[in-house]
């Protein structure tokens, strides 16, 4: 029987982790679908990103009591996690807590660490749960998350709870077991016979590693994918002034031959596109920007467009660069490569008038705790409205014939620019 | 007021210490202009040689460039780099927050590298540098005032304490809004909004800023940004009398205090 167990168990694993992997290699393909982009500079200052962004999680501290909740069901998740090891190789030998004899009071240490953090995540998660469900916190109720987004986030928080319910039941019905949180489930199992104590903790391990094993791969699908993207997305962070726009050398070489004819290379290559319309437009960076969004809603929040009702969110614009893209993806799982499906993010996903709110303040980008910026897929695709589509609201259009003619935004005579001086 | 040009100083074999690089609305806007007579007054005080480009100047192409059109941008990025590089500039100081952001992080990439300064820390190292003093009677002193966070300076460019050290330099208290540095709420300009209507929404963006202004209960509100300036104006201008304050830019207020 024990026999059986074991195999069952090394298969179910072997799954687990071969279903993981290929869609994260599918995501990691979707990335790649944006344009390259080079980022290879300042390699300290990007491992320093790692350290105090992503690990460090210091753009949560703007909110203290949220980044410690936070940071309780962060540092359990990953710790706790330690003890998958033993779980995983427990479960494919058939053995029972296979470390315990080499470690001795130490793994009593270990476990009873493993409680207490398991503890603190399902406070938290509670906590967070009510957030979003009974405080009702102004970002978590805003009309982006209706549907799919706002189940995802309860989802991810209740499977935890559970997850670490199971955990600490697991321990508690072990009759060999005393740990610091366990213990005070035990009365529950007291008055029942051993091979029903048993029986618990044995489902109970079950449930629980088949949970982390779900979770695992619910993971790719969910917001929850920043615990893994974090990092790189802090890694590859922009090291320049956030008031930077990006250069676009072909524009440059275009005004730079047009007013230097000497200087243009006979063997002139086809125009290319100019700013994003959709997704395969953006940087691969975008994208993973994209994939990293936990959909936590600061930079809407702190957005200008948004707190005074206009249209635009910045965490829509996150949101529907990852819809477009996960649709981009399925359509070239489906035929190969991608074939033209009549939509785009510009238009389709992301309007005009959403675009047209942004006041480039950068507050979005500030406040993004996993180093996103909504800010330059947005600066991208008004590129492509106004370069590709001529599409700009008339005052625009005036105030780009006032600088061309006028060398001004407004319509004053280039010789009154001085005029001040004689005032 | 005599101000010499770039051209003035090459005529005479001369090169002035630094360019004052004035803007469009610094140059044309009515209420801007006022800011850029307070600054250039400053300069002469404080014994600084300057010069300005006059009419070899043009926009920086930051309002293009945001709207999306980078031609433009390009365009007139190429035609001041030749003018500036031409004179062979190395020091800019100008007291618009859009113009340094272009100047300072957007042109170096098209071969444009020169020194930029904002205004506010230019104008706070003439104080530490005691080439500004001010007049006996300090009529700031003492009094309220709140600083609006320029985007382009602020986010943009991380320069925050300039502006309030050369307040506090003239003892003023310094008040700080609901959302002040790097939680900054934007006047609503910035994104060349400027230059169009807003979209639709339950509040404009300037009269959100004016409110959280005005619940400091301040006697001034002090701006670094010609268009901040304006956008602030206008949302107090719509609110009840007793609460309107007037809003000042930095240099204006230094040019009354100085000796």
């Amino acid at each position: 029987m024990a026999y059986v167990a074991s195999i069952l168990f090394t298969a179910i694993t072997m799954i687990a982790f071969f279903v993981f992997f290929k869609k994260l290699g599918k995501i990691g393909r979707n990335i790649h679908l944006g344009k390259p982009f080079q980022i290879n500079d300042q390699k300290g200052k990007r491992l320093q990103n790692v350290l105090l962004l992503a690990l460090g999680q210091r753009k949560m501290f703007r909110n203290p009591l949220v980044a410690i909740l936070h940071l309780f069901v962060y540092v359990g998740f990953i710790i706790i996690n330690i003890e998958l090891l033993e779980i995983i190789i427990d479960g494919i030998a058939g053995t029972h807590r296979i470390f315990k004899p080499y470690l001795g009071t130490f793994y009593d240490f270990l476990i009873n660490s493993f409680e207490i953090l398991a503890f603190l995540v399902l406070v938290a998660c509670v906590v967070f749960l009510a957030r979003r469900n009974i405080v009702r916190i102004k970002r978590f109720i805003s009309k982006d998350l209706e549907g799919w987004p706002k189940s995802d986030a309860n989802a991810i928080l209740i499977i935890e709870i559970v997850l670490m319910g199971l955990f600490l039941t697991m321990n508690a019905a072990d009759a060999e077991a005393n740990y610091y949180i366990s213990s005070y489930l035990k009365p529950l199992f007291s008055n029942l016979p051993s091979s029903t104590t048993i029986a618990i903790e044995h489902t109970a391990w079950w449930l629980h590693i088949l949970g982390i094993y779900a979770f695992m791969n619910y993971l790719p699908y969910s917001k929850h994918l920043h615990i893994i993207l974090a990092f790189p997305n802090a890694y590859y962070a922009p090291l320049i002034p956030k008031g930077q726009m990006h250069n676009m050398p072909s524009i440059q070489n275009e005004v730079l031959y047009a007013m230097q004819p000497e200087l243009a290379p006979t063997n002139a290559a086809a125009p290319e596109k100019f700013g994003a319309r959709d997704v395969m437009d953006l940087s691969w960076k975008n994208l993973m920007d994209a994939y990293s969004c936990t959909e936590c809603g600061r930079c809407s929040t702190a957005c200008p467009a948004n707190s005074t009702g206009k249209l635009l969110s910045p965490r829509k614009i996150m949101m529907d660069t990852r819809d477009r893209l996960e649709a981009v993806g399925k359509n070239i799982d489906a035929n190969k490569q991608f074939i033209d499906d009549g939509k785009s993010l510009l238009h389709d996903y992301i309007s005009v008038e959403e675009l047209r709110a942004c006041t480039t303040c950068n507050a979005c980008v500030e406040e993004c705790p996993v180093s996103i910026s909504p800010l330059d897929i947005i600066l991208e695709l008004r590129r492509s409205l106004v370069m590709e589509e001529s599409n700009a609201p008339s005052e625009w259009n005036g105030m780009f014939s006032n600088i061309e003619n006028n060398f001004a935004p407004w319509k004053f005579a280039p010789d009154d620019r001085d005029a001040w001086t004689a005032q | 007021m005599k101000v010499s040009t770039m051209a003035d100083f090459m005529a005479r074999g001369e090169k002035p210490e630094v360019l004052f690089w004035v803007g469009c609305a610094g140059s044309f806007d009515q209420r801007a202009q006022k800011i850029t007579k307070a600054f250039a007054t400053i300069l002469d005080k404080a014994g600084v040689q300057y010069a300005i480009l006059g009419k070899e100047e043009a926009c920086t192409g930051d309002p293009a460039r945001r709207a999306g059109n980078e031609f433009m941008f390009q365009m007139m990025a190429y035609q001041n780099i030749q003018v500036l590089n031409g004179y062979e500039i190395k020091k800019i100081v100008t007291t618009c927050p859009h113009c340094f952001n272009t100047l300072k992080n957007e042109y170096p990439a098209l071969g444009g590298n020169y020194d930029v300064i904002h205004h506010t820390t230019f104008l706070q190292e003439l104080i530490e540098q005691g080439k500004i003093k001010f007049t006996d009677s300090n009529e700031w002193k003492g009094k309220s005032i709140t600083y609006h966070d320029s985007c382009y300076l602020g986010r943009a460019n991380e320069i925050y304490e300039a502006p309030r050290k050369v307040l506090e330099s003239l003892e003023m208290e310094l008040r700080e809004m609901k959302s002040c540095k790097s939680k900054g709420l934007c006047c609503g300009a910035g994104g060349a909004q400027m230059f169009k209507e807003e979209e639709k929404g339950d509040k404009r963006i300037n009269t959100e800023r004016a409110d959280e202004a005005i619940e400091t209960k301040s006697d001034f509100v002090a701006s670094a940004c010609p268009f901040c300036n304006t956008m602030l104006t206008d949302g107090i201008k719509n609110r009840p009398e007793e609460v309107k304050t007037e809003v000042l830019d930095i240099a204006e207020i230094i040019a009354q205090a100085i000796q």
